[in-house]
C-alpha cells in the first residue's frame, strides 16, 4: 500500500506515525499483589493494603505477568532483556494510590523487535517494535456520578499491562490499522492479552508528524492519548496529520503536546502543551530487586510458544494447499484456525477452506456467534465436506444439510440418514425417471433433437427434481445425453 | 531482689521461667514505670490494657510449660511499625487516627514469640530527624541530664521514643529503626545498646518507609545479650519484602563471650574528624585498647569516600522519601483537608499534615529527581554510593569488624539554636552513622562511658554483611571491660 500523501499547491507531505500500546496482561492476580484481576466486579471488592497503598505496604513481583510479558516479546520477534530494573514514575492522581505508578524506564524488559504486516495489496511491512516493558494500570475515577464528588473504583489498580512502543514506521492509517490487527492477533493467540479495545485490556497512544517528501529527519509530534478502537486510530492519524499540514502550510509551526480525541468528531483538542507537561522524576524502585532472568527460564517459554499467525499461515499454504489469502483469513484467529486444521484433517483442505469462508461464516455473522459458540463442530463440518466427495449427498442438498446442522448442530450423516437425503446412484431408479421426463415432454425432445442442445439442462433438472435433489446429476447427465442421442 | 523494671531481658526471662514472679506483675511493673514516667515523652500512645492481656496469655504457658522464647516480655514499639489495631501514626499529623488493619512482619515475630506490647514510641516525624524534635507529639526527653545543668537533653533520633523507654526502665526492650543512624545514635545519647542489623535481615513489610533502600529496623535494649534475643526473634526472611534476604538467622547470643584474640579490628582514620569532642576520642582510644589487651590484632584501615556519606545520604534518603510519602494525600486514610478542587485538597492537606523537616526533605527529594538535576544529583549520588560501598569491601580485606565512635558529641540541649537554624549542624551528627546504611551493613552502639559533663558516649561497630556475629563477640568483651552503669 502506498504511504499517504498529503498534496497541496506546492507540497507534498508524509504522514509518520507510531504507537504505543497498553495491552492489559492476562493473569490471575495483580502485578505486584495477590489480588483478583476479575473484570466487572464491585468496584473495590478486588483491593488489597498494597493496591491501596497503605502505610508500610510492599509490591512483590508476579512472576505470571514476567512470563507473559516475555511470551510477548518472543511474539514480536524480540529481544528479551534477561535484566532489566523497575522504576517510578511519580505524579499525583486520586486513583494512583501510590503517588507513583511501577514501571520500567530504563531497562525494559524487552528491547528492540518487529511484526510483519500485511498489506492489501499483497505487499508486507515490516513494523519495527523499540520496546516491551511492564508496569502496574491505574484505579478508574468516576466523575459524572455526582454533581460535585468524584469516586474512585481501585478495581484496577495493580492490575498488570505490557506498554508496547513501535518506532516511527507507519505512513499511512491502512498501516497503523492493519498493524493494530495483527498485534491483537499475536497476543490473542498468545493468551497474554485480551486485546479487547472497547473494553479497554487494549489501549492506544497515537504519535504523529509530517514531513515534506524527500525530507531528512522528523518534525515535531503531537501526541494523542487513549484512542479506543481501531477506526478511531485511523481517523486520528488522517486528521491530526491534516491538521499538520494546514498549520506548516499557512506558515505555523506544530508544538509538541499532549491531545485527547473525541471519537464524536474524529478530531481531537489540546490537553497538555508542553510546557505543563509532567515532571515524572523517575527512579529506580527501591521497594524491588533488579529482574533477572536465566536462559533456562526463557528456553522454558520458548519451547512453551504456540505457533503464531505467520508461521501457521505459511504451513497452511504449503502443506494444505490453500490460497495466501485464504490462510490469512483462516489464522487471523487462533480458535478459527485451529477449528479449520481439525475439520481439514485428512480430507481436501481447499474445500473446507472453501466451506468456511462462505456458509460458514456467514452462519457464524447472522447469528453473531463467536466461533467457540458454533453449533456446529469442526469434525461434522469435515464430515459433510466427506460426504459431498464420497457422492453420498450433491453439493445441493449439502447447503441444505448445513442449514439443518447449523439449527440443531446434529451430524450430517445422521440428517442424511434421517431425513432420506441419500443421493440416487442406482440406475435403474434414474432410468425409470429419466424415462418418465423425456415420456412427458415430446416438444422439448423433439427441439432437442432438433439441436437445440442447451435444453439438456433443463432435462437434467425435471429429472432432478423429480427425485427430490437425490439424484446424482453426473448420472442424470450421462443417462439423459445417451438417450435423447437415440 | 532487684526492681523488676531493672532486670534485663535474659534475666527476667530467667526469673520467669523460674517462677520468681509472673509475667502480669513483670508487665504490671513496667506500666506502672511508663505511667509515672510521662515527662519523658517517650510513648506517644500507651496500650496497657493490651500488654495485660497478653502478659496473661504468656502465664498460662508459663503455667503450661509451653512458653515461647520471649514470653511475657514488655516491649514499646516505635511508632514506625504498624500494629493490627492499635493507632500507628509516625508520629505524623497526617497520618491522624490511623489504625492498621494489619501487623509488620517485625512485630507480629515477637508477638508469636510471646512478647506483650506496652505501648508505641515517639520518633522523629517519619524517622526524620536526629533528636526527636521533629515529632507532631513533641520531642522525647534524655533521662540523662548534664552535671550542674537542669536543661532537658534531647534522647536523639529518630529512635528517640526507644532509647529513652530503655534508659529510663520504662519497657524491657524496644523496636526501632534506622536509616541513617536512628537506632545508634539516640542509643548512643542514652546510654543503651542498639544494634542496626544488615539490610534484607528484618523484613520492611508493614513498617512505614521512609527511604527504602536504607531503612532496617532493629533493636534497642539495656545490653548486648538482649539485643541478641530480640534481633533472633525480628529476623527472617519475608516473601512480603522482595528486599528481605533468604538468608538462615544464626542464634546471636551464641557468640557473646566468645574468644576475640586474633581478631583483627579496623580502625578508619577518615573518622577523626573536625568537631569531635575529646571525650570521644578519649572512648575510642580506650576501645582500642581494651580490644588490644584482650589479643585482638587493630589494624588502620581507609575509607576514603566516607567524606562524601552526608551528602550521598542527604540526596538518596529525600529523593527515595519524597516519592514514597507521595500517598499521604488525604484521599483513602488519615488527615484530609478539603479544598475547591483536588489538587486544592492535595495541598491543603499536605501542607497541614507535614511538618517543616518533612517538607523541606520531600522538596530536596523532588528537585534532586526533577527533569535536568537527576544525572547531577540522584545518579551521581548513587554511583559515590557504590565507591562507599566499595570502600567497606576493601576495608573488610584487612580487618572482620570496625571500631569507630557512635557521635561525635554527647547529646544537646531540646531546642538548641545553633541546631534550629541550621539543619546542617543537625545532619552531622549523623557522619559516623550513615555511611554504614548506604553500604547495607549491621553496626551496632553501645555505651563506653560518660564525657567530662556526665553523659553518656557510645561506641560503634560495623560488621560484614549478615556477620552480626562477629558484632556481637566483639561488642560482649567491649561491654564486659567498659563496665557502663545505666542512668541513676
Amino acid at each position: 500500500m502506498a504511504a499517504m500523501i498529503i498534496e497541496t499547491e506546492n507540497n507534498k507531505w508524509e504522514v509518520i506515525c507510531g504507537l504505543e500500546i497498553h495491552c492489559q496482561i492476562i493473569s490471575e492476580s495483580k502485578m505486584y499483589s495477590g489480588s483478583s484481576t476479575e473484570f466487572g466486579a464491585e468496584p473495590n471488592t478486588h483491593v488489597s493494603f498494597v493496591d491501596a497503598a497503605m502505610p508500610g505496604m510492599l509490591p512483590t513481583l508476579n512472576e505470571q505477568c514476567v512470563r507473559q510479558a516475555v511470551k510477548t516479546g518472543l511474539g514480536l520477534n524480540a529481544k528479551i532483556n534477561k535484566y532489566s530494573e523497575f522504576s517510578r514514575k511519580n505524579y499525583f492522581y486520586a486513583d494512583l494510590p501510590q503517588g507513583y505508578q511501577i514501571t520500567q524506564f530504563q531497562h525494559p524488559i524487552v528491547g528492540e523487535g518487529f511484526v510483519d504486516v500485511a498489506l492489501e495489496d499483497g505487499s508486507v511491512k515490516k513494523i519495527g517494535i523499540e520496546r516491551l516493558h511492564i508496569e502496574q494500570d491505574a484505579g478508574k475515577s468516576i466523575h459524572d456520578l455526582d454533581p460535585c464528588m468524584s469516586f474512585i473504583d481501585l478495581n484496577r489498580a495493580g492490575v498488570g499491562l505490557m506498554e508496547i512502543v513501535t518506532k516511527p514506521d507507519f505512513r499511512s492509517p491502512e498501516e497503523a490499522g492493519e498493524f493494530l490487527k495483527k498485534l491483537r492477533s499475536i497476543v490473542r493467540y498468545l493468551g497474554t492479552c485480551d486485546g479487547n479495545m472497547d473494553e479497554g485490556s487494549m489501549r492506544c497512544d497515537v504519535n504523529v508528524s509530517v514531513r515534506k517528501v524527500g525530507e531528512d529527519g522528523y518534525r515535531t509530534r503531537t501526541e494523542m492519548k487513549n484512542v479506543n478502537s481501531m477506526r478511531f486510530v485511523m481517523q486520528a492519524i488522517e486528521n491530526e496529520a491534516k491538521r499538520h499540514v494546514e498549520v506548516y502550510e499557512a506558515g505555523g509551526t506544530i508544538e509538541q503536546e499532549t491531545r485527547q480525541f473525541d471519537p464524536s468528531t474524529g478530531k481531537s483538542k489540546v490537553m497538555r502543551k508542553k510546557e505543563f507537561a509532567h515532571d515524572y522524576r523517575y527512579f529506580p524502585e527501591p521497594d524491588l530487586l533488579p529482574l533477572q532472568l536465566s536462559d533456562e527460564y526463557i528456553d522454558g517459554i520458548k519451547k512453551d510458544m504456540v505457533e503464531l499467525p505467520d508461521a501457521k499461515r505459511e504451513r497452511f499454504v504449503r502443506d494444505l494447499g490453500i490460497t495466501e489469502y485464504d490462510a490469512r483469513i483462516l489464522c487471523e484467529n487462533r480458535e478459527v484456525a485451529e477449528f479449520f486444521e481439525t475439520a481439514a484433517k485428512g480430507r481436501d483442505a481447499k474445500k473446507v477452506a472453501n466451506w468456511m469462508m462462505g456458509d460458514f461464516f456467514a452462519m457464524l455473522n447472522k447469528n453473531a456467534l463467536r466461533i467457540s459458540e458454533s453449533p456446529i463442530s469442526p469434525e461434522n463440518l469435515g464430515m459433510l465436506v466427506d460426504l459431498i466427495a464420497k457422492d453420498v449427498i450433491s453439493g445441493k442438498i449439502a447447503k441444505d444439510v448445513f442449514e439443518i446442522m447449523a439449527e440443531t448442530g446434529q451430524a450430517p450423516d445422521k440428517i442424511v440418514e434421517e431425513k432420506g437425503l441419500k443421493q440416487v446412484t442406482d440406475t435403474g431408479a434414474i432410468e425409470a425417471l429419466v424415462d418418465e421426463v423425456i415420456a412427458s415432454s415430446p416438444e422439448n425432445v423433439a427441439s432437442y433433437k432438433a439441436g437445440k442442445n442447451n435444453l439438456l439442462g433443463w432435462f437434467v433438472g425435471q429429472v432432478i427434481k423429480k427425485s427430490q435433489g437425490k439424484a446424482n446429476p453426473a448420472i442424470v447427465n450421462k443417462m439423459l445425453s445417451e438417450k435423447l442421442a437415440q | 531482689m532487684a526492681k523488676l523494671t531493672d532486670l534485663t531481658i535474659s534475666q527476667a526471662l530467667d526469673g520467669l521461667k523460674k517462677k520468681e514472679f509472673s509475667a502480669t506483675e513483670l508487665n504490671k511493673a513496667y506500666i506502672e514505670a511508663m505511667e509515672s514516667n510521662r515527662s519523658y515523652n517517650a510513648y506517644i500512645l500507651e496500650t496497657p490494657e493490651k500488654a495485660l492481656e497478653q502478659a496473661k496469655a504468656s502465664d498460662e504457658r508459663y503455667q503450661n510449660g509451653s512458653a515461647r522464647a520471649l514470653d511475657g516480655i514488655p516491649l514499646g514499639v516505635k511508632d514506625l511499625f504498624c500494629t493490627k489495631g492499635i493507632r500507628t501514626t509516625a508520629c505524623s499529623h497526617i497520618l491522624d487516627g490511623f489504625v492498621p488493619p494489619y501487623e509488620s512482619t517485625v512485630t507480629s515475630n515477637l508477638l508469636n514469640a510471646g512478647a506483650t506490647f506496652l505501648g508505641k514510641l515517639n520518633m522523629d516525624e517519619f524517622a526524620m530527624g536526629g533528636s526527636n524534635e521533629t515529632s507532631y507529639y513533641g520531642p522525647a526527653v534524655n533521662p540523662w541530664k548534664a552535671e550542674n545543668d537542669s536543661r532537658d537533653l534531647v534522647a536523639g533520633g529518630s529512635s528517640g521514643g526507644s532509647a529513652a523507654a530503655v534508659a529510663a526502665n520504662i519497657c524491657a526492650g524496644a523496636l526501632g529503626t534506622d536509616t541513617g543512624g536512628s537506632i545508634r545514635q539516640p542509643s548512643a545519647y542514652c546510654g543503651v545498646t542498639g544494634i542496626k542489623p544488615t539490610y534484607g535481615r528484618c523484613s520492611r513489610y508493614g513498617i512505614i518507609a521512609f527511604a527504602s533502600s536504607l531503612d532496617q529496623a532493629g533493636p534497642i535494649a539495656k545490653d548486648v545479650r538482649d539485643c541478641a534475643l530480640l534481633l533472633k526473634t525480628m529476623a527472617g526472611h519475608d516473601v512480603k519484602d522482595a528486599t528481605s534476604a533468604d538468608v538462615t538467622v544464626p542464634d546471636f547470643e551464641a557468640f557473646l563471650g566468645q574468644d576475640i584474640r586474633g581478631l583483627k579490628i579496623g580502625i578508619p582514620q577518615e573518622y577523626r574528624v573536625d568537631g569531635m569532642s575529646a571525650d570521644v576520642i578519649k572512648y575510642w582510644d580506650k576501645g582500642i585498647e581494651m580490644l588490644r589487651a584482650r589479643g585482638a590484632e587493630i589494624v588502620e584501615v581507609s575509607l576514603p569516600h566516607t567524606k562524601y556519606a552526608l551528602a550521598v545520604y542527604y540526596i538518596i534518603a529525600p529523593a527515595e522519601a519524597s516519592s514514597n510519602l507521595a500517598r499521604y494525600d488525604g484521599v483513602r486514610y488519615g488527615l484530609r483537608v478539603d479544598g475547591e478542587h483536588l489538587d486544592e485538597m492535595y495541598v491543603n492537606t499536605r501542607s497541614e499534615g507535614f511538618g517543616k523537616e518533612v517538607k523541606r526533605r520531600i522538596m530536596i527529594g523532588t528537585y534532586v529527581l526533577s527533569a535536568g538535576y537527576y544525572d547531577a544529583y540522584y545518579l551521581k549520588a548513587q554511583k559515590v554510593r557504590r565507591l562507599i560501598r566499595d570502600d567497606f569491601q576493601r576495608a573488610f580485606e584487612k580487618c572482620d569488624v570496625i571500631l569507630t565512635p557512635t557521635t561525635p558529641t554527647p547529646a544537646f540541649p531540646i531546642g538548641d539554636k545553633s541546631m534550629q537554624e541550621n539543619p546542617l549542624t543537625m545532619w552531622l551528627n549523623d557522619v559516623f552513622t550513615v555511611s554504614v546504611n548506604l553500604a547495607g551493613l549491621p553496626a551496632m552502639s553501645l555505651p563506653a562511658g560518660l564525657s567530662e559533663s556526665g553523659l553518656p558516649l557510645g561506641l560503634q561497630l560495623i560488621g560484614r554483611a549478615f556477620d552480626e556475629g562477629t558484632i556481637f563477640k566483639t561488642a560482649s568483651a567491649l561491654e564486659k571491660d567498659m563496665a557502663f552503669k545505666g542512668v541513676k
